[in-house]
């Protein structure tokens, strides 16, 4: 049943990748940022997890909760504090703004906590492992993928069906037109930074759920996963993230079974290899953006 | 009486680039207003400097008795000031009903809203046969018409239109302006921001004319006639042909 396991192995993958790209898309949309912070907002969620798991000795779904919280409050007081008073100088402003807030945010767990990885202690149901039809896979991967299903219905549902929603997606085809709706930037970019926060929350619990354990450099790994994902599936929507995230965790999972155990340790790569041919050929990635016009005059 | 939009001596600048000088203007309330101007005239600097995506560098803009001259863009439309754009800035990935939606987010009320879509049904039939399409997907004529829907959704005070037949076919161009005239008949107070300079000074009142940033001639319709040569000004009419104003 190789087959099988490998199909649920590659969809928690890409789901998890999915996630982080979403989270990475929906701030890069509004602002035209790539958040380079963002990998610590994740890495903030783990710290979440650890301190309430041995400080708090908070029950499992309560780290959950707030693991899940200390992401969305870093990821807003960042905006709040870092970005917004750089919003209307330049893109490069708020770019070394992102690498400033991540550099930060890693010294500030490196002198307050540890520069070494603090083991998060996680429920059981991380580390147990199911057989469905004999194949045989962690029930954290089982996890992975219900919860990717439910925050992207979630999430379609806050983008199509609410006022929030549709003043975000117009906010990112045309900022300051939407502005001159009525649509306050605050709101709209806010709210981009709460639900960036989010979904790296959640992430950091699978990320975290695959090491348990975390420590200031925990967040390069997945932001560089997310922004690769991102450029690969097209950084104009969401629906490029969440492809990309999936493109990305299958290629990911078929160099691993079909490279040889020599070559395994260059896997990263090969990957990266592959991703710059492809951007040779489609530089704009898999999605390409919306329907927008050039402007006229 | 007090005009319903006063702008006194504004200046305002990108950088290093001085665009407006000094310029001064007036609306009144149901008064249709021209501001006339070849490219680079600074039109749409004047817009943006009302609509708070500009911060001038001086003077004054009231808006009925209010100093607006530093407020934000999205504090504009609940004082009752509209924008339809230069080159329509239609939300390309939202459907028609969504770019309507958000026209109306200031003002939004259920049975208001529904009843606006109606009105806005009839005005531009178009708009309800292609409601659930995107608006990228909407001819450049069709998208002016979202574009001027848009901003009647938010009901407002003054109507301010920048460039509206841009880019469009002369019949096109003719069901624009008969629309215009449809609405200041209908009592709207407007500022409309046209090249075509022939074809505005037919609907509006009074017209002000930028050259290089500052206010040249200012007067009724009639007036403007008598001082400017337009045709040799202006690519006016239908017949003329683009050309830069010469000093
Ligand atoms: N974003 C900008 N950055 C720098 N300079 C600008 C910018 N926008 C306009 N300008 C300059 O300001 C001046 C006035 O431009 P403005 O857009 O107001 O002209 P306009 O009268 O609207 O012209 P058009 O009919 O072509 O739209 C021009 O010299 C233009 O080059
Ligand atoms: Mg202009």
């Amino acid at each position: 049943m190789m087959n099988l396991e490998f199909m649920i192995n590659t969809i928690s993958l890409g789901s998890l990748y999915a996630l982080l790209s979403l989270g990475l898309v929906l701030v890069f949309g509004i602002l035209k940022l790539v958040n380079f912070a963002y990998g610590e907002y994740l890495m903030i969620g783990g710290y979440g997890l650890y301190f309430s798991a041995t400080v708090l000795h908070a029950p499992w779904w309560a780290m959950v909760v707030f693991g899940i919280l200390a992401a969305i409050l870093t990821s807003y007081l960042s905006e709040l504090a870092a970005f917004r008073p750089v919003r209307n100088k330049s893109a490069n402003a708020l770019l070394v703004t992102s690498f400033a807030v991540s550099i930060f945010l890693q010294n500030a767990v490196l002198i307050l906590v540890s520069p070494r990885a603090r083991a998060v202690p996680l429920p059981p149901i991380f580390s147990q492992t199911v057989n469905i039809y004999g194949a045989v896979t962690p029930v954290r991967n089982l996890l992975i993928i219900g919860t990717t299903i439910s925050v992207l219905i979630l999430l379609s549902l806050l983008m199509k069906k609410t006022v929030l929603g549709l003043a975000m997606r117009a906010a990112s085809d045309k900022f300051t037109t939407t502005r001159l709706m009525g649509v306050p930037a605050n709101l709209v970019i806010s709210a981009a930074f709460v639900i960036s926060g989010l979904l790296a929350g959640i992430s950091s619990i699978f990320w975290i759920g695959r090491s348990a354990s975390v420590d200031p450099v925990t967040g390069a790994a997945p932001l560089l996963i997310a922004f690769i994902a991102t450029v690969v599936g097209g950084m104009h929507s969401p629906a490029g993230a969440v492809v990309g995230g999936f493109v990305y965790g299958l290629l990911f999972n078929v160099l691993s079974i079909t490279l040889p155990a020599s070559m395994i340790s260059y896997r990263d790569a090969f990957m990266f290899v592959i991703v710059v041919l492809f951007l040779l050929i489609r530089p704009e990635g898999i999605i390409k953006g919306g329907y927008t016009e050039e402007r006229v005059g | 009486m007090t005009p319903m939009l006063t702008v006194e001596n504004l200046s305002a600048s990108y950088g290093v680039v001085r665009a407006l000088n000094d310029i001064s203007l007036e609306v009144n309330e149901g008064e249709m207003v021209a501001l006339l101007g070849v490219n680079g005239a600074g039109k749409s600097t004047t817009l943006k400097s009302i609509t708070g995506v500009l911060r001038p560098v001086k003077g004054s803009i009231k808006f009925l008795g209010q100093e607006i001259a530093n407020g934000k863009p999205e504090a504009t439309v609940k004082r009752g000031l509209s924008l339809v754009p230069e080159g329509r800035e239609i939300f390309g990935t939202l459907t028609v009903e969504e770019n309507l939606r958000l026209g109306a987010f200031v003002s939004y009320q259920r049975d208001r809203y529904k009843a606006d879509l109606k009105e806005m049904f009839e005005l531009f039939p178009i708009l309800e046969e292609r409601f659930t399409q995107p608006g990228g997907l909407l001819s450049g004529g069709e998208q002016q018409m979202l574009a001027i829907a848009r901003a009647l959704m938010a009901h407002p005070k003054l109507l301010m239109l920048d460039e509206p037949s841009l880019g469009l076919s002369p019949a096109m161009t003719d069901q624009i302006f008969e629309l215009i005239k449809g609405l200041r008949d209908r009592g709207s107070t407007i500022l409309l921001v046209e090249q075509n300079a022939e074809r505005a000074l037919g609907i509006v009142d009074r017209a002000y004319l930028l050259a290089s940033g500052e206010v040249q001639y200012s007067g009724t319709a009639e007036e403007i006639r008598r001082q400017v040569d337009i045709a040799s000004v202006y690519f006016g009419g239908d017949d003329a042909a683009p050309c830069e104003v010469t000093q």
